[in-house]
């Protein structure tokens, strides 16, 4: 018999059981939660008298709706208010944790998680958000869910599941000086399409993925969705397991090291069998722009707009002729000559400690240029603010001209005030490029922290390699 | 959850690769705290030539005459039929909900996104996955007034032509459908099960049972 991949081992240990035609019942360890998923679940469980399983299963934190300046205030949008009170009374009618909007320990639901370490390697994690293939980062088992299935982990602790197919995505080598974690996922989705992954979990492995620190690893795994797999997941090592000594939620004691002894079995046996391998040599990534309104449609910096007349499949030739119309962009523009209007650095892919430095590093002693309406910078966390604050990065992108904000979600989905006007363009470290995304008629372009901050600065794309 | 057995309906053509949640249901709307009244805002930006807000009443906005679903002949339509990767993006449930709330009740598409698929079944909403060639076809069949019958115990979609066409489908998902199963209440005959599995995994990972 083959070996077990990480997925495989996974999936076996939160087996509660299995029915004859294959669908599991499957344990979650970790349910997170946050205001737009989750009204409606708790809702459901009043109607019909359910209580919660577990309440200490879960951790919840207001992130999409909050306003990123003057949070003393309050919410200013009645709506957005509405929702972010009731999982405040959600939370607390049913005994759950919540990081508050005025808690320092606030913010992006996938940035607080492994931060606190509520979310551990061989955890099994869901949340109503699609990004939670984020946590897979750290050897757990993490995919989103939608709101009826939020509501039977409450009620149940448990998920009805078919167990997915299983992909590596094999990055052999070492990636160039300026290229990130972000150019490698943008990369991989640029080569197998965002439908690449459906039916599959994605294990991204490969030399190019081990020399990648803890953050850099959950940006990978947070666009795992976005090339169509609901969970990515990445193999525990040494990084792993010294990311999550001493969190807050971590074991602690005699359990840190059963926990560790445990850990180390979170990888793919060497004679693991995958469904499909697809192998990146990623001496050959460059910086990535994403031209169109799906990752998908994604060139490197020195490259040029595709011509839609050259694609031979008529579907995809209808959906690049749609999205140049809509990003107003032609065939054979270079993507350097693309001007932007505003700059946004945060999301749960990109606003982490590690992300703010590597755009503070482009930033320093220079000026966004004058052509950029609005460049933000908003940290994924509370915490990871703080931290950035005392490394001084806050003063450096004040003194370039970019806005220093509270966490949250912010202009990555534009549900709170920050936003793009119909037809402005925006180079973006978020993850989504659709239509509307961050605000009716934005244009977005999705690209790594040091190129939004070096878009910042020249006004336009520039490769950052040679800023 | 509503049942879902058979149904003759009409099919509106949505002739698009990678419809993403964000196109089926804008993120303003998102901010309801309530689970009805999203099919007014079905495809909000694509329908309406204003830019909507929750709560708006939409039978005075201007409408874009060119989108598909603003014709006449499908008005009353029940069948989306369209491309692949339908549902991709994130895993709001609002955009079963506004699809459901529209009047579909069958979406046809060569593919889903995974959680979107998984989505529809919580909402009555049954998505049919058929080849490539066979969805072609059915868009070259189109005509107006074109329906369908969809017949879940069979199987089956039967064209206007009598043609017979064979859909997969998992034997749970399929059961719990056609019988408008409550998933949590059946979960929850479980119980004893779910009790057992934490006291064992108690025993090897104790630092997941601290409160
Ligand atoms: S940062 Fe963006 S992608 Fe991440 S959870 Fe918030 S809205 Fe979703």
């Amino acid at each position: 018999m083959s070996g077990k991949t990480l997925y495989d081992k996974l999936w076996e240990e939160h087996v509660v059981f299995t029915e004859d035609d294959g669908s599991s019942l499957i344990y979650i360890d970790r349910q997170l939660l946050h205001e737009v998923t989750s009204p409606q679940a708790f809702e459901g469980l009043r109607l019909a008298g359910r209580q919660v399983w577990n309440a200490s299963r879960n951790l919840a934190v207001a992130d999409h709706n909050v306003p990123t300046t003057e949070r003393d205030k309050g919410i200013a949008d009645s709506v957005s208010r509405l929702q972010v009170e009731t999982l405040d009374k959600n939370c607390t009618e049913f005994g759950i944790t919540e990081f508050t909007m005025t808690d320092h320990r606030q913010g992006i639901v996938h940035v607080i998680g492994p931060e606190q370490g509520a979310t551990l390697p061989g955890m099994t994690v869901v949340c109503g958000d699609s990004h939670t293939s984020t946590h897979g980062a750290s050897g757990a088992l993490a995919f989103g869910i939608g709101t009826s299935e939020v509501e039977h982990v409450l009620a149940t602790q448990c998920l009805v599941q078919k167990k997915a197919k299983n992909l590596l995505i094999q990055i052999d080598g070492q990636v160039g000086i300026g290229i990130t974690a972000k150019d490698i996922v943008l990369a991989i989705i640029g080569t197998i399409g965002t439908a690449g992954g459906n039916g599959y979990t994605i294990e991204f492995a490969g030399a190019a993925i081990r020399a990648l620190s803890m953050e850099g690893r959950m940006t990978v795994c947070n666009m795992a969705i976005e090339a169509g797999a609901r969970a990515g997941l990445i193999a525990v090592d040494d990084v792993t397991i010294d990311y999550y000594r001493d969190r807050p939620y971590s074991p602690k004691g005699s359990d840190w090291f059963m926990a560790e002894r445990m850990w180390q079995h979170l990888h793919s046996d060497d004679d693991a069998v995958f469904d499909k391998v697809v192998k990146i040599d990623a001496s050959l990534i460059k910086p990535q722009v994403t031209w169109g309104t799906s990752p998908e449609l994604v060139i490197a910096i020195d490259e040029k707009i595709p011509n839609p007349a050259q694609e031979a499949d008529a579907v995809k030739q209808q959906s690049m002729v749609r999205a140049l119309d809509y990003m107003g962009l032609k065939a054979g523009q270079a993507i350097t000559d693309i001007a932007v209007d505003k700059v946004f650095i945060g999301s749960c892919t990109n606003s982490r400690i590690e992300d703010l430095r590597a755009a503070a590093a482009i930033a320093k002693g220079r000026k966004i240029a004058s052509t950029i309406q609005l460049a933000l910078v908003v940290p994924g966390s509370g915490l990871v603010k703080m931290q950035a604050e005392a490394e001084g990065l806050d003063k450096i992108f004040i003194h370039a001209g970019f806005e220093w904000r509270e966490p949250g979600c912010s202009m990555c989905l534009a549900m709170n005030a920050d936003r793009l006007a119909a037809g402005e363009r925006c180079a973006s470290t978020s993850n989504r490029n659709f239509e509307g995304r961050q605000g009716y008629g934005g244009r977005t372009h999705l690209v790594s922290p040091a190129m939004a901050a070096a878009a910042a600065i020249a006004g336009h794309f520039v490769d950052v390699r040679q800023f | 959850m509503q049942a879902f057995t058979q149904l003759t309906g009409l099919v509106a053509p949505l002739d698009r690769a990678n419809v993403d949640t964000d196109a089926i249901i804008p993120k303003q709307f998102l901010k309801s705290i309530k689970r009805a009244g999203f099919g007014p805002y079905l495809f909000d930006e694509w329908r309406y030539l204003d830019h909507g807000e929750p709560d708006m009443d939409c039978t005075n906005r201007p409408i874009n005459p060119d989108f598909v679903l603003n014709k006449a002949q499908y008005q009353q339509a029940e069948i989306l039929l369209t491309r692949e990767n339908f549902g991709c993006g994130s895993s709001r449930e609002h955009a079963p909900w506004a699809l459901a709330d529209f009047g579909f009740r069958v979406i046809i598409a060569p593919s889903f996104a995974d959680i979107f698929y998984n989505n529809c079944f919580k909402n009555g909403l049954l998505p049919i996955v058929l080849s490539t060639e066979t969805v072609d076809q059915l868009f070259g069949e189109l005509v107006d007034g074109y329906q369908l019958t969809v017949d879940l115990s069979s199987q089956k979609i039967i064209t206007a032509a009598a043609a017979s066409i064979h859909f997969e489908l998992d034997e749970n998902r399929k059961y719990r459908l056609l019988n408008g199963l409550d998933d949590i209440g059946l979960t929850l005959q479980q119980a004893d099960e779910i009790r057992t599995y934490e006291r064992q995994r108690a025993k090897i990972a104790p630092w997941l049972f601290v409160d």
